[in-house]
């Protein structure tokens, strides 16, 4: 492995690894929230997007419906079809390999191609692939186990793991801030976002900072 | 089928939907500038966003727990330009040495 795709490999394992292992708490979650265990193997499986599944037993679990469940969830998700969109020049596939690539267009698959940029666009594929699969993989059996041992896991906080994941987020952010501009909209974004928190329901502060990022692009 | 069943479907279905169609906008919009420069930017938007909603937030409540102090592990970490492992695992140890101590 030469040293550009041992790089990229070693960014996107511990990003797979990380997330993944999130995964148990989602497992968890989910059975605690009346989801079977079917059911929450299958949100990971075909969802596969933590933030929507997130989202989704959170509402049921809090008594909402199926349609204001799938409603947030959704929203949640409109943010993997903007990286869809990013991110097919770079992949440059079709049929069945677009499909599966679509599958695994989520924060962290792109996080980290974004990540490789330097490196060229062979190192963006490879850690798009490489992390998209590793994380799928991971996520997917760590959401099996969490559901399984959802009452004998313990408090995932006392392994620091609510705090992996925003310091991952956070690592793979903090490279893209190369001007002035971009520390700004960083900045604005955080405000943001923690404002209207308490304001609108859960995942829309998220979504709503993209259209920040559309007006700073348009201003340019 | 209970509502379960129907969000646990409906929720995958329009995911993938939403995954798809993303990569099937056709390439030639990328030509213009301002939109390679919008693409750059939405995802230090996004990504800065969850660093905030995850890091400050707990059931749409502002928050500041144990979490600050192992994403600020992570900030202390970045700036001595440690490698990504470094980063996540400083703050899991932060977050964990206070959550249990405290």
């Amino acid at each position: 492995m030469s040293r550009i795709e041992s790089t990229t490999f070693r960014d996107s394992l511990s990003v797979s690894i990380t997330v993944g292992a999130y995964g148990t708490a989602f497992g968890a979650a989910a059975v605690a929230n009346g989801f079977s265990l079917l059911q929450t193997c299958l949100l990971s499986l075909l969802t596969f997007s933590g933030a929507s599944q997130f989202a989704v037993i959170g509402v049921l679990g809090a008594g909402g419906g199926a349609i204001s469940g799938i409603a947030t969830a959704s929203l949640l998700g409109m943010r993997n079809g903007l990286y869809g969109v990013i991110m097919a020049p770079t992949l440059k596939v079709k049929g069945f390999k677009r499909i599966v690539a679509a599958q695994i267009t989520i924060d962290e698959s792109t996080a980290v191609a974004l990540g490789q940029e330097v490196l060229g666009e062979k190192a963006m594929r490879q850690g798009f692939w490489f992390t998209g699969f590793g994380v799928f993989l991971f996520w997917n059996l760590f959401t099996l186990a969490g559901a399984l041992g959802a009452q004998a896991m313990g408090d995932i906080r006392a392994w620091g793991l609510d705090s992996a994941v925003p310091a991952a987020f956070l690592g793979l952010v903090w490279p893209r801030l190369k001007t002035n501009r971009d520390r700004i909209l960083a900045i604005g974004c955080v405000l943001f976002a923690l404002a209207m928190t308490p304001i609108l329901p859960a995942g829309l502060p998220i979504i709503a900072t993209a259209f920040i990022a559309i007006v700073a692009g348009l201003r340019k | 089928m209970n509502s379960f069943w129907i969000a646990t479907i409906g929720t995958s279905v329009i995911a993938f939907a939403l995954k798809y169609a993303g990569h099937n906008v056709p390439e030639r919009i990328f030509a213009h500038p301002k939109v390679q420069s919008i693409n750059a930017l939405i995802p230090i938007a996004l990504l800065s966003a969850l660093v905030a909603v995850q890091t400050f937030t707990e059931k749409s409540q502002l928050m500041i727990d144990h979490r600050l102090a192992g994403v600020s592990a992570a900030v202390i970490a970045l700036i001595l330009k440690a490698p990504f492992p470094v980063v996540v695992l400083s703050a899991a140890l932060t977050s964990a040495a206070i959550y249990n101590w405290f």
